[in-house]
C-alpha cells in the first residue's frame, strides 16, 4: 500500500460537494478553508474596527462624551483581542491556505480534516470572548496585555476570556503543524527548500514560531486563571510568586507573536514588488536568512516590553541590545525590497502600491521601535500614545496593507475576475492618507506625554486628538471601499482574467487557470527553475 | 520526501470538527460558569457534556482515520505527514510545560530571593516584608496556605521515577516484538507498559492524598504549592491520556490492525510515552530533589 495512487472515490472529493451547509461546514479543500479564514478575519476586522471608532469617537474631544470609563477601558481590551488573533492571524492563515498548495505544487494541506478544525474551532473562540461585553459585570478591561493583578481584579468574565484564549491557541497551534508539515512533505518533486517561493518561506518561519509561543501563552493564561479561582500564587508576592512573572511568561510570548504578524507579510511584499518591478526579488536567500534570523532573535528580545517595571541593570542593557540587533535582519529586508524597484521596470497596480506604501510606512513603525528600544529614552515614551502610534505603523500600515495588497495581488486568482483597478487605487490613496492622518499624530502626542489606554485627557492634547480622530473615521470608511470592490469583482465584474493575471507574474500558482479550478495539482507539477519568481537560484 | 508517490492523497469531508468545536465550546462555556459559582445546568452539566461530546468526536474521528488506514487508502505521504503532526505536536507540548518549568525557576532564582531583599528588591523587602527570609520551599512572606511540610524525594518519587523509566524500556521491547512480528510478547510487554503507567498515577495520587491530609501541602500553599501541583498536576494529566491511549494500542495489537512495517498509531503513542517520561525526569530533579 505503500505507493499506492489511491484517491478517496467519495463524492465530496471528486466535485464540489452539494449543499452550502455541507460543502462550509465539512470541508476539506484548502480553498474553500483559506476562503471562509479570509471572510471570517474581515467579518472580525470590521468588529475590531468599529470598537475602535467609539474609541476615537471618545477621544475626539477632552473630557467625557460618550461611554463610560469602564466601557472605554473593554474597547481597548477587546479591540485589540479581536484585530490581533481574529483579523490579521486568521487573515495570514487564509492566505496561507489557499496559496501555499499552489504554489508547491500541493494537492491540499498535509491534513485537511485538522484544517477544517482549526478553522471552524474560530467562531465559537470569538463568540465566547464577544459574549462577554454583555455579560453582568462586563467583558475585560485590563488590556490584551492581561497583566495581573488588575486583570484578576475585574469582572468574572475573565474566565469566559481565558478559555476563549486557549480555543484559539488550540486552533493556531494545528493551523501551524498544517503548515509545516504541508511545506516540508507536499513540496513538487525538485522544488528544494531553497527554492520555495518567498511567502511559503515565510510561512514555514511563521509556522514554527507559532507552535513554539502559543503554548506558552497558554501556561500564562492558565496560571492567571488558578491565581483567580484555584488559590494558587504565581503572580502574588506574598505568597512568593511575582507579578512581574507574568509580564515575563507573557512577553515570550507577546514579543514572538508580533513576528508572526509580520513575517508572511514581508513575504507578501516580496512577492509583489517582484512581479510590478519585473525582475527577481535581490538578494533571495539573503531574504530567508533575514527571516530565519529575525524569527530566533524575536525569542530573546522579550524583556523591552518591560524596561520601566523595574529589572536589574544587566538586563536592561542586555534587552536594549539585544532589540537593536533585529534592525540588521530587518534593514536586509528593507534594502532588498528597494534594489528589487531599482532599475526595475515598475507598474503601480493597486498591490504594488499597497506594497510600496508598506516599505514606507513600516519602515517608519521600526525606527520608532528603535526609539523604543533605547531604555533611557522608554522610560519617557513607554505606556504612552508614542508605542501607539509604534505599533499600529507595523500593524496596520505593516501586516494589514499587506494582507490587502495580498487579497488585490491574489483575487483575481481566487475569483477568476479581475477587481476594479479605479476603484482599487481608489481605496488605496484614501487608506493611505487616512491612515497617516489617524496615526502620525500619535506619535506627537506621545512625546508629549498623553498615556495611552485613557477616554479622558488634558485639554493640551486636544488638537492631535482631533486630527487623530478625523483620521480614524476617514480611515474606518474607507475601508467600506474595500468591500466593496471585493464584492463587485467577485460578482459582478465582467473582467475576466488570466492565468497568469499579472504580465509579470511567474510560479507555479500563475500556471493554474483563474479562477483556481476546485481541485489543483492532484499530480505533482515538474518544476522548471526558470519558472521560478525569484528566478533561477542554483547558481 | 515528495518523491514517493505518482499521485496525491486527499481525504473526504467530515463532520468530526464541528462536533470538536462545539464539544470545546461547551467545555469552555461549563468550566467557566463553574468557576464563577454557578450551579446551574449551564456549569458543570454543561462542562461534562462538552467532554463527552469531545470524546465522541475522538472515538469517531480516530475511527475514520483507522477505518481508512486498514482498508489501504493511505500512502507513504500521507503516512509521512501524521508522523510530522505528532512530532510538532509534542514540540508544542514540551513548549506548553516550559512555561511552568519557567515560572519554577524564575520563583527559585529570582521572586522569593528578590522578595527577601537581595539584589534589586532590598527596598521592596525594606518597606513590606522585612521579617522575611528567603528560602526555598517557601509559601511567601504572607505564609499564603500554613505552614507546610514537602514530599521526600527519595520515597515514593523514586518507585515512581523508576515505574517510568521501566516503562519506557517496556514499550521499547514491544515496539521490537511488533517489528519481529511476535504478538504475544507484543502483548504482553505492551501490557506491562500501561500496568506501568496505571501503578505510577496510582502512587502518584497517594502522594497527593498525603500531602493534602497530612502535610497541608496544597495547591494554595504559595509558590511552592502552585508550581508543585501545576507542574505535577499536568504532568499526571499527561500520562492518564498517554494511558488511555496505550491501552487503545493494546487493543488495536491485538485486533491486528499493524503490521510489521506500518504501525503509526502505535509509534505515535510511544513517542509521547517518552516525552511524558522525559518531563517526569525533569520534574525529579527540579521539583522534588533540587
Ligand atoms: C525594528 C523592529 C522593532 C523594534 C526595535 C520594536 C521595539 C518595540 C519596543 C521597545 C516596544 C515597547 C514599547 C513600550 O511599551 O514602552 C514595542 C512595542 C510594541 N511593538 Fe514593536 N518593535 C519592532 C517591530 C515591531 C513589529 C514588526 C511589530 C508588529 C508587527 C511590533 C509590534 C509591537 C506592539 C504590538 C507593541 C506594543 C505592545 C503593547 O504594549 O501592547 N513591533 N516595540
Ligand atoms: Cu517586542
Amino acid at each position: 500500500m505503500a505507493h499506492a495512487a489511491v484517491h478517496d472515490t467519495h463524492d465530496t472529493h471528486d466535485h464540489k460537494p452539494q449543499g452550502f451547509l455541507h460543502r462550509w461546514l465539512f470541508t476539506t479543500n484548502h480553498k474553500d478553508i483559506g476562503t471562509l479564514y479570509l471572510v471570517f478575519a474581515l467579518i472580525m476586522f470590521f468588529t475590531g474596527g468599529s470598537m475602535a471608532m467609539i474609541i476615537r469617537a471618545e477621544l475626539f474631544e477632552p473630557g467625557m462624551q460618550l461611554v463610560q470609563p469602564e466601557f472605554f477601558n473593554q474597547m481597548t481590551t477587546v479591540h485589540a483581542l479581536v484585530m490581533i488573533f481574529g483579523a490579521v492571524m486568521p487573515a495570514f492563515v487564509g492566505l496561507g491556505n489557499w496559496m501555499i498548495p499552489l504554489q508547491i505544487g500541493a494537492p491540499d494541506m498535509a491534513l485537511p480534516r485538522m484544517n477544517n478544525w482549526s478553522f471552524w474551532i474560530l467562531p465559537f473562540a470569538f463568540l465566547l470572548l464577544l459574549s462577554t461585553l454583555f455579560m453582568p459585570g462586563a467583558g475585560p478591561q485590563g488590556g490584551w496585555t492581561l497583566y495581573p493583578p488588575l486583570s484578576l481584579q475585574g469582572s468574572n468574565s475573565i474566565a469566559f476570556v481565558i478559555l476563549a484564549i486557549h480555543m484559539m491557541g488550540i486552533s493556531s497551534i494545528m493551523g501551524a503543524i498544517n503548515i509545516i508539515a504541508t511545506i516540508l512533505n507536499l513540496r513538487a518533486p525538485g522544488l528544494d527548500l531553497l527554492k520555495m517561493p518567498i511567502f511559503t518561506w515565510s510561512w514555514l518561519i511563521t509556522a514554527f514560531l507559532l507552535i513554539a509561543v502559543m503554548p506558552v501563552l497558554a501556561g500564562a493564561v492558565t496560571m492567571l486563571l488558578t491565581d483567580k479561582y484555584f488559590g494558587t500564587s504565581f503572580f502574588n508576592a506574598a505568597g512568593g510568586g511575582d507579578p512581574v512573572m507574568f509580564q515575563h511568561i507573557f512577553w515570550f510570548f507577546g514579543h514572538p507573536e508580533v513576528y508572526i504578524m509580520i513575517l508572511p507579510a514581508f513575504g507578501i511584499v516580496s512577492e509583489i514588488i517582484q512581479t510590478f518591478s519585473r525582475k527577481p526579488l535581490f538578494g533571495y536567500q539573503a531574504m530567508v536568512y533575514a527571516l530565519a534570523s529575525i524569527a530566533f532573535l524575536s525569542f530573546i528580545v522579550w524583556a523591552h516590553h518591560m524596561f520601566t517595571v523595574g529589572m536589574p541593570l544587566g538586563g536592561e542593557i542586555y534587552f536594549m541590545y539585544a532589540t537593536m540587533l533585529i534592525a540588521i535582519p530587518t534593514g536586509v529586508k528593507v534594502f532588498n525590497w528597494v534594489t528589487t524597484m531599482w532599475e526595475g521596470s515598475l507598474t503601480f497596480e493597486t498591490p504594488m502600491l499597497f506594497a510600496i506604501a508598506f516599505v514606507i510606512l513600516f519602515t517608519i513603525g521600526g525606527f520608532s521601535g528603535l526609539m523604543l528600544a533605547i531604555v533611557p529614552a522608554d522610560f519617557q515614551y513607554h505606556d504612552t500614545y508614542f508605542v501607539v502610534a509604534h505599533f499600529h505603523y507595523v500593524l496596520v500600515t505593516g501586516a494589514i496593507f499587506a494582507i490587502m495588497a495580498a487579497t488585490y495581488y491574489w483575487l483575481p486568482k481566487w475569483s477568476g475576475n479581475m477587481y476594479s483597478e479605479r476603484w482599487g487605487k481608489i481605496h488605496f490613496w484614501m487608506s493611505v492618507i487616512s491612515v497617516n492622518v489617524l496615526f502620525f499624530p500619535q506619535h506627537f502626542l506621545g512625546l508629549a506625554g498623553m498615556p495611552r489606554r485613557i477616554p479622558d485627557y488634558n485639554i493640551a492634547f486636544a488638537d492631535f486628538n482631533m486630527i487623530s480622530s478625523i483620521g480614524g473615521f476617514w480611515f474606518g470608511a474607507s475601508q467600506l471601499l474595500f468591500v466593496g470592490v471585493i464584492v463587485h469583482a467577485v460578482y459582478f465584474s465582467k473582467n475576466r482574467a488570466t492565468s497568469k493575471v499579472w504580465e509579470a507574474a511567474k510560479g507555479l500558482e500563475w500556471t493554474v487557470p483563474s479562477p483556481a479550478p476546485h481541485h489543483t495539482f492532484s499530480t505533482p507539477p515538474v518544476i522548471d527553475d526558470s519558472m521560478l519568481a525569484h528566478g533561477d537560484v542554483s547558481h | 520526501m515528495a518523491q514517493s508517490h505518482d499521485a496525491y492523497y486527499v481525504p473526504h469531508g467530515s463532520h468530526w470538527p464541528i462536533v470538536g468545536s462545539i464539544g470545546l465550546f461547551s467545555t469552555a462555556i461549563g468550566a467557566a460558569n463553574w468557576m464563577n459559582g454557578s450551579t446551574s445546568l449551564m456549569a458543570a452539566p454543561l462542562f461534562y457534556l462538552g467532554l463527552v461530546i469531545i470524546a465522541f468526536m475522538m472515538f469517531g474521528w480516530f475511527g475514520t482515520v483507522i477505518r481508512e488506514s486498514v482498508a489501504g487508502n493511505y500512502n507513504k505521504q500521507v503516512d509521512v505527514s501524521f508522523r510530522m503532526g505528532m512530532m510538532w505536536f509534542i514540540f508544542s507540548e514540551i513548549m506548553f510545560f516550559g512555561a511552568f518549568f519557567g515560572a519554577l525557576f524564575y520563583a527559585r532564582m529570582f521572586s522569593v530571593p528578590w522578595i527577601g531583599g537581595e539584589g534589586h528588591g532590598g527596598l521592596t523587602n525594606y518597606f513590606l516584608w522585612q521579617d522575611f527570609t528567603p528560602s526555598w520551599p517557601t509559601n511567601g512572606p504572607g505564609n499564603i496556605g500554613g505552614t507546610f511540610e514537602t514530599i521526600p524525594a527519595w520515597h515514593l518519587p523514586l518507585v515512581n521515577t523508576l515505574l517510568l523509566l521501566s516503562s519506557g524500556v517496556t514499550i521499547t521491547l514491544a515496539h521490537h516484538a511488533l517489528r519481529a512480528g511476535y504478538r504475544r510478547a507484543l502483548l504482553v510487554w505492551l501490557g506491562a507498559t500501561v500496568i506501568l503507567g496505571a501503578s505510577f498515577l496510582y502512587f502518584q495520587a497517594t502522594e497527593y492524598l498525603e500531602a493534602y491530609q497530612h502535610l497541608n501541602l496544597t495547591l494554595g500553599s504559595g509558590i511552592y504549592g502552585s508550581t508543585f501541583f501545576m507542574l505535577t498536576g499536568f504532568h499526571g494529566a499527561h500520562v492518564t491520556l498517554g494511558t488511555i491511549m496505550l491501552i487503545v494500542m493494546w487493543f488495536r495489537c491485538a485486533k491486528g490492525h499493524f503490521t510489521r512495517n506500518d504501525h503509526f498509531g502505535f509509534e505515535a503513542v510511544a513517542w509521547y510515552w517518552h516525552f511524558v517520561d522525559v518531563v517526569w525526569l525533569g520534574l525529579f530533579v527540579f521539583v522534588y530533589v533540587l
